[in-house]
This record gives structure tokens, sequence and C-alpha cells, in this order.
């Protein structure tokens, strides 16, 4: 599709383009009362492109000549960064951690990272996907400095920079071997180029996937790319640290389902099962590896933590490795598995996030230990804390065990991978350690109060509405799993 | 109402745990109060099933299914058999007494008594449903209501014995959960329902690791049953957690939830791969002598008197999987008296052990220990290793008789309910696996050792004045016991009407199992 008629299709992000250049005009021109009035801003623009991406026009072509997909696939994806934004920016004005901040700079990156999650999740060119990556990434470096007082969040910052900016180099090397090969940065003129690939380049090719994978390992942390995970997240305003565990996550694995699915696919259809890309290499037994890892290593340096963000940070760790389990397997039940799952642990972990900002912001809290009695301080708090934490774990009758049940059904389904099946089990076990023990500090160490504790109403209620998602889907999730199978139409063909 | 009976049996309780939420928490007896009725307004319910319950018919009865998520295959399905009649009943039984024990609880009520009845519903649902995707869910929604109640409700090491109950259950039924996906997904068509399963899941032919896929499965789901029985060597969470939870806990512990595992066994590992329970019959024989040995010889060695009580728990329960592993006897007989007994010690395990652990708290709430003999490392250097109590019968009459008769049915004395069923269960083992049997019966003695020696060290003898001024049972606490002083002996006497029950549907699953049994062996 041309340019010109293009636009059509590419209202939702346009109007995130204007929202960002009338932030950057506000943020000049006020002279008073800034952040508040940039936040309704922000608030406003962001109904406005839910509103544009409601009505948004299917389209079977791409647009931009071939650039970007306009499909299910990509916009359900937008409405998980939609709603993980829309959150985070409604929260900050009640996040005392960022007192003292100019918030209004910091509702911007907010945008401006979206807008790149946005592209990441449509992107069909090689080009475009490392620059929707870069967008994302310097929003996020800014972001997670933001605390500028704060040594633990320049350090995480400069962490960030660095780990990103090596593996983004990586990547890049990564797609340039790529084009090498293909000739072009379109991936199904890729795809159609690597099937015909001669011989001998398909040592190139594994250098090349392996490269790429670098680059996608970063954004969702996977073991061993994580390295940056820990350290970023702690020194990060709890907000931000919230929103890239979730939003950045989740576009990572958009991106390297459609990419890896549609340009290494052999076949041109999506259900390419146990995938091997190139010949001779079992690409699904080194994702396999690749999981196993993560969930294990994310969930046994869990265990250490006594602070519940750092807590949190690591077992966001173990949950990608959960969800890169049902990568194994390349087809529509595995794409479906993910999608399901970033879209509870959307709620569930943007809940234990914010719990623990209103813990923050009302005794200044970090460590478990002080969470003592909260329980009975706070039930219309704590409780939610509870689904959350049971969810994270996969207890029913929360969401939690159904995206965890989704995800082993794929590989029990293609009979294959028991040993990962038996891995993760087994780590949903060691995880209950220690998401219990936030509960069992949250409940049976204090004892029974009657003064109890209430955080401004925004932040309830914006608890309060996320477990609605969490326990809601865990009885009954025919809504969310339609929703899911009505997204997973993507391109598979060029133009 | 025959269709919505389980529905309003399962979903009672939930709706006076919900009730209770929008209700001030000052209120605390409100809250017993509220507890009670929803508990009471269940046994009825159960006890009306029971009386409209068809003992001559062959299958489930009042059953109702309904779709729930037809993407996957998962059905809101549940009915009742002879099988699951018994725990019903136990079940709704149980909790209503409960709860009167549960009177004096001042911590947190509302908290307190809602969990309960959660806890009540999940374990109704596990006995209803037969879909095993609702089992599962059931299954595991007992976990968090339980966890609560010992880890905030329970004695010193309460946290500890939580959180051990909790991974302990959860490692097991997380592997029931791979179990059922597998069983699922190589099954044609995919179900999850309980009573389809029966005719597809002995076919699913496929190899694993060089295993056959349905060993896998059983053991799978053997392991997920056999933590909650507690099967040795995975009863270790057992003591820790009876001790330490509160009496009303204990009480739905080991009278209730303990059946789950051998429930478990006999609704799905037995009828579903059939093959597989004929082939690990021995296994669960031996793993049943191991049990009663085991578990009464450390029962013997306990000087708290709870977990005496908790391990006897363990060495009964081992007489259930002795008489359910009769299922290949060659004798028809024996295999009925085998499973019949089985199921019918599931239940009055499950009395009589309420029953003690309800005495054992009735003495607690008064003298704040239950120590038969203080232990060697007792605080007070002056008590260790004396007597806890002594000579209680001279002035605690009704409490000492409500006593005897527990401790006499803990050890199987004829006209006792429990005689009947150990009896049956033994004659069952013997008549398949003659050698573990006999050895068994070693742990009779044994039981009878424990039961005798601590009924004399705390009620015979000369009185211990320091606990003079010991209060017999008062009117609640008689209420609360008399029904099951009733049942204890009136199974025992005349056990017919509950032998009833069972019997079809135990007949019914012989015949299913010993079908796979080539001609040539029988």
């Amino acid at each position: 599709m041309s340019n010109f008629d293009s636009l059509a299709y590419f209202l939702p992000e346009l109007a995130l383009t204007v929202l960002i250049v009338s932030l950057v005009l506000a943020s000049v021109l006020l002279k008073s009362d800034r952040d508040r009035i940039v936040w309704i801003i922000s608030l406003a623009g962001l109904a406005v492109t839910a509103v544009l991406l409601a009505i948004q026009p299917a389209t079977d072509q791409s647009i931009f000549m071939g650039a970007l997909a306009v499909d299910p696939y990509s916009r359900f994806f937008k409405w998980i960064f939609l709603v993980a934004t829309a959150v985070i920016i409604i929260a900050s004005p009640y996040t005392k951690q960022l007192d003292g901040s100019q918030r209004h700079e910091y509702y911007l990156f907010l945008i401006a990272v979206m807008f790149g999650l946005f592209l990441m999740a449509s992107s069909l060119d090689l080009i475009i996907v490392y620059l929707s990556i870069e967008i994302v990434s310097i929003g996020s470096f800014i972001l997670a400095g933001f605390l500028k007082d704060d040594p633990r969040s320049n350090e995480s910052s400069l962490k960030y920079v660095i780990y990103g900016a090596l593996s983004s180099g990586v990547m890049l090397y990564g797609l340039s071997l790529l084009f090498g090969m293909a000739g072009s940065t379109n991936v199904f003129e890729v795809q159609a180029a690597l099937v015909v690939l001669p011989e001998k380049a398909h040592l190139t090719l594994a250098v090349a996937l392996l490269l790429i994978l670098v680059g996608f390992g970063y954004k969702i942390s996977m073991v061993p790319f994580h390295f940056w995970t820990p350290d970023v997240y702690e020194g990060a305003p709890t907000t931000i640290t919230a929103y890239l565990s979730v939003a950045p996550k989740a576009a990572g694995f958009a991106l390297a389902l459609r990419i890896l699915g549609t340009a290494f696919g052999s076949t041109g259809d999506l259900n390419i099962g146990d995938w091997s890309p190139v010949p001779g290499l079992a690409f699904g037994s080194v994702i396999a590896i690749f999981a196993a890892l993560t969930m294990t290593v994310g969930n046994f340096l869990a265990i250490q933590q006594n602070s519940v963000k750092r807590l949190l940070a690591y077992s966001s760790i173990a949950h990608a490795g959960y969800m890169l389990m049902a990568a194994v397997i390349l087809n529509g039940q595995a794409f479906g598995a993910i999608m399901f799952y970033l879209a509870i642990y959307l709620c569930m972990n943007l809940g234990a996030f914010l719990v623990t900002i209103f813990v923050h912001n009302r005794f200044g809290y970090d460590e478990i230990d002080d969470w003592k009695g909260f329980g009975f301080q706070a039930p219309l708090i704590a409780v939610p804390m509870g689904i959350f934490l049971f969810s994270l774990t996969g207890l029913p009758p929360t969401a939690g065990f159904i995206g965890k049940v989704y995800l082993f059904s794929v590989l029990i389904e293609a009979g294959q991978y028991w040993w990962l099946a038996l891995v993760g089990i087994l780590n949903s076990v060691v995880s209950l350690y220690y998401y219990a023990r936030i509960i069992k500090v949250m409940f049976l160490d204090g004892e029974p109060t009657d003064e109890t504790v209430t955080g401004h109403p925004v932040m309830t209620g914006l608890i309060l509405m996320l477990t609605v998602p969490v326990l809601l889907f865990g009885i009954y999730w025919t809504p969310l799993m339609g929703a899911v199978q009505s997204s997973l139409k993507f391109f598979t063909q060029g133009m | 109402m025959a269709s919505s009976v389980l529905t309003i049996l399962v979903f009672l309780p939930v709706a006076g745990a919900l009730a209770m939420l929008f209700l001030p928490k000052d209120k605390a007896d409100l809250f017993k109060w509220i507890a009670l009725g929803a508990t009471g307004l269940q046994l009825l319910v159960a006890l009306w099933l029971l009386g409209t319950f068809d003992r001559s018919a062959v299958g489930m009865q009042f059953t109702f299914m309904a779709e729930w998520i037809p993407s996957f295959n998962i059905f809101y399905h549940v009915g009742v058999d002879g099988l699951s009649m018994p725990m019903v009943l136990l079940t709704a039984l149980l909790s209503f007494l409960a709860i009167l024990t549960s009177w004096n609880i001042t911590k947190a009520p509302r908290g307190y008594f809602s969990l309960f009845l959660l806890l009540d519903a999940g374990m109704m649902g596990v006995f209803v449903s037969l879909d095993f995707f609702l089992f599962y869910m059931f299954w595991e929604v007992m976990l968090l209501p339980m966890y609560f109640l010992i880890g905030m409700w329970g004695g010193p090491q309460r946290q500890y014995a939580a959180i051990k109950f909790f991974l302990y259950t959860l490692f097991g039924s997380v592997l029931m959960l791979l179990a059922m996906l597998a069983l699922y997904f190589y099954t044609e068509p995919h179900t999850f329902n309980l009573i389809i399963l029966i005719e597809q899941a002995r076919h699913i032919d496929v190899q694993l690791w060089g295993v056959d896929m349905r060993w896998l499965i059983w053991l799978a789901l053997f392991i997920g049953f056999a933590i909650k029985v507690p099967i040795f060597p995975f009863h270790t969470w057992l003591p820790l957690a009876h001790v330490e939870a509160p009496t009303a806990v204990s009480v739905i512990l080991a009278g209730v939830l303990l059946k789950m595992g051998t429930y478990g066994l006999l609704r799905i590992s037995f009828p579903l791969l059939p093959a597989e329970a004929v082939y690990f019959a021995y296994m669960l024989a031996l793993l049943g002598v191991i049990n009663i040995i085991w578990g009464a010889a450390n029962a013997i060695a306990q000087v708290d008197l709870k977990r005496m009580v908790a391990y006897s728990s363990v060495s009964h329960m081992g007489i259930v999987l002795l008489g359910m592993s009769a299922i290949v006897s060659t004798n028809r007989g024996g295999a009925e008296a085998g499973l019949n007994g089985a199921v019918l010690q599931m239940f009055n395990h499950g009395i009589i052990t309420a029953m003690l652990f309800m005495l054992v708290g009735v003495l607690y709430d008064q003298a704040h220990h239950r120590f038969i003999v203080y232990p060697k490392d007792y605080e007070d250097e002056s008590l260790r290793g004396k007597l806890g109590f002594g000579g209680l019968a001279g002035h605690l009459p009704i409490f000492t008789a409500f006593t005897a008769v527990a401790f006499f049915a803990g050890l199987g004395l004829p006209a006792l309910s429990a005689f009947v069923s150990e009896l049956m269960s033994f004659i069952g083992g013997f008549s398949a696996f003659r050698t573990l049997t006999i050895i068994a019966t070693i742990g009779i003695l044994l039981n009878a050792t424990y039961f005798l020696r601590a009924f004399q060290r705390i009620f015979q003898g000369p009185a211990n004045e320091k606990w003079a001024s010991l209060k017999d049972l008062s009117g609640r606490e008689i209420a609360m016991l008399t029904p099951l002083l009733v049942l204890i002996i009136g199974l025992g006497v005349y056990p017919r009407p509950a032998l009833e029950i069972i019997a079809v549907t135990m007949g019914e699953l012989i015949d299913l199992v010993q079908a796979v049994i080539p001609l040539a062996a029988r």
C-alpha cells in the first residue's frame, strides 16, 4: 500500500505523535501546574488513541510499502501497551517516589516509549525492527534514570544504556548478515530468499539467527542476557519497573514471534511445530534450553531477595521463561498461549507492583519483613496482593493458573519436550516458596488490629480493578481466549 | 431439586462466606452463627441426598452437566455414586461439627469462618466432580484456605507447618496437572470427562523416555494422591501440620483431606488405568503395610497426644491402602471385602479421628498442654519425664467415657465401627497378598499398644492434683461429640446400611479393573 493510502491505517500512531508534540509544547509553554495539566493531556491523548485503535479499519495489506502490519495480532498487543501505559500514568501522580522529579517530562517519555512499542508490534521490515527497538530503548534509558538524585537510579540507567547498546549492536550485526543473504530488509522477501538459500550459507544463517536472538533475548530478559534486569528494575522508579517488566517484554515477544515465525519459518505459514530454520540445527531445543535456564535462574535468584521490588524483578525473569517454554513449538496454540499469558501477566504483575508502590508511599518500606501485619492494616490492598501473588504462582482459581495450563498444554499436545514441562512445573512449586513468603509476612506474622490504613482512592481503585480480570479469567476465560484466538491472524504473505 | 442438589451442596458454604464479607467485622458472634447455619443447611441437604440416593443403582446419580469452557472441552459436571456418597456425608458432617469445635475462636473470626467455609466448598467440590479439570480446580482451591487456617490460627510452629503443607501438596498436584493434560491430549476426542476417560484412557499408546506413557500418568497421579493420603515416604508434612493446626482444622485435615488421596486413587487412577492399577497393586499393598507399621511405631514413640493421634492416622490410612490393593484378588469375595472395607474405613477413620482430635482439643483448651509424658527437653526441668496428666477418670467421667470409646474405636475393638472396616480390609488384603497382610497384622497390636498406654497414663492411676480444676465436657462439647459417638457405635453394631451404599459401586469397579487381567492369570 502506498504511503499516502497507508495513513488511514496509521491513525492511532499519528494520534500518539500529535500527543507527543503537544506534550513538548505544553511542557515549554505552561508556567504553573505543569505536571497536572500534562497528566490530563496525556490521559486524554491515550483515550483518543484507544478510540482510534478500536475503530481502526482492518486490511489484509501491509502499510507503508510493506513496512508495517495492521493485523489483529498487532492490535492485540497494542491494547496491552495501551492498558499498561494508562495504568502507569494514572498511578504516577500518586507515587511519592516521583515527588521532586519533573513528572511532565516523564509522561512525555512514557508516551514516546509507547509509540515505539506500537511500531515493534507491527514491524515487518528489519529496519523498522531496529528503529522501533531503539525508540523504546532510548526512552526507557531516560525513564530508568529518572530519579536524578538517587545514585541507584543513575546506575540503573547507565547499566541499561551499556547493555542495551551492546545487545542492539549485536542484533544489528545479525540483521545485516540476514540482509546480506536475502538482499532485502522486508521479512517476507527474507523468508523467500532463505528457502532457496544454498547449503554453504547455512552456517552464516545460524550465526545471524543467534545474533538476532541475543537482541530479542535482551528485550525479554532471557537468561543469559538478563544481567541488566535486576539492577535496572531495582534502581528505576517503581512505576517504571512495573512498566518495563510488562510492556517492553510483551513487545519483545510480539516482535520475536512475528519475525522468527515469518522470516525463518520455512513453510511460510504459522504452524511450524518443532522448528528448525537452519537445517541441522534443532532450534526448538536451543529455545528449550534457554527457557529452562531462564525460569530456573530467575526463580532461584528470586528466592534470595529481601526486597519486594527485587523479588518481583527476578520473578519477572522466571515468567519470561514460562512463556519461552511455549515458543519452543511454533504453532497457533503456542502463539495463543503466549498472548493469553501476556494479557494476564499484565494484570497480575502491574497489580503486584502497584501494591508495592502503595506500601512504599504509605510506610516507605522496601524489605519484605517490613510488611509485617500489612494484611490486617489494609485488607483492601493486601487481599488483592495475595490474589496477584497466588496468580503469579499459578494457583487456581486465578487467571495465572489458566495461563500456565495453556503454556504447558502446548508442550504436552506436541508430545515433545516433556522434560521442559517438568522443569516448568517444578519451577512453579519453587516460585510458591518466595511468593508465599510475602503472603506469610502480610497475614501470618502480624496480629489483628483495628487501625486500618487507607491510601489514595485512585491507587486503591486501580489495584481493585486489576484484581477483577485476575479472578474473572481464572474462572471463566472464554472471552479472553476468544479475543486471543481472533487476534492470531497475521500476515504470512508479503505486500 | 435432583439435578441441582450437588451444586447447592458445594456452593452453600460459598454463599455463607460471601455473606460474611459484607458484614461489619466487629459483629464477631454473627460469623460463627452464619457458618453454623451454612454448614447445618449443607448437612441437611446431604442427609436428604442420602435419603433419596438409590443404593441399588449402577452409575452416577444426581448428575448435572453444563458447558463451562467449550474451547477446552471443560464441563461443569457433577454426580455422586456409592464411592462419593459416604465422602459427601463425611464432609458435611465434619464441617458442621468443626464449626461447633471452633466456637471459641476469637482471633479474626470473620477471616477464620469464611476461610473455613471455602475449605468446605472445595472439599465438597472434589467429591462430586466428574470432570477432571473441575476436580483439579477444587483440589487446588482447598490449599489456600488450609494454608491460612494453619498459618494464622495454628500453634507456635504454625508458619513452618503451613508452608510445608502447601509446598508438599502443590508439588503433588502439579504432577497431577501434567498427568491430567496428558490424559486430555492423548485421548481422542480430547476430554476431561472422567466417565468418558474410563473408556478412552486405557487406549493411550505412547512411549516416553522408553517408558509406557500410561505408567508415567499413573505414577504422576499416584504421587499427587499419595502426598495427600499421606503414603510413606510422603507423609512427613502430616504430623507437623496436624499438631500445629487448630483443633477444628485438624479434624478436617485428618477427617476429610486425607480421604481425598484414596478417593482420587479409586475415582481416577483405578478406573482410568486399570491395567496399571493391577500392575501396581502389590506396590500399593506394600506401601499400605509400611504405612500401618511405620505409623503405629511412630505413634508409640510420641509423648504429645496430638502427634500420637496424627501418626495413628498414617497407620489407619495404610489399612485403606491394603484393602484397596485387594482389587487384584482372584477371589471375588475377597476383592469385594477389600474394596468395601477400604471405603468404609475411609468413612470410619474420618469420624473416629475427628472425635480423637476434638477430645484432644477439649483437653488442650483447658490444660494448655497435651503431653502424655513431659518430653525430656521440656522447659520446666522438674516436670521432665513425668506424666502429663493421670487419674483424670476420677473427676471427668463424661470426658473419660467419650475418650474411651474413641480410643477403643481407634484400636479396632469389635462392636465399634472401625473393627468392621479394618477386618474387611484385612480379609481383602489377605486374599490377594497373604504374607504382607500377615505382617500388617502386627500393626493392630501396635495400635492397641499406644492407645491403651495413653489411656492408662492419662485417665488411670493416682489423680494428679494439678488438674483437679479441669471441668468436664460442656453441653456444646457433648453436642459435637455425640453424633460421632452414635455413628461409631451404630456402624459397629450394624454396618449394613453403610455397606449397601458402597457395595454396588465397588462391585462395578472390581468388574472394570478385573476385566483387564488375562483369564489365565485369574
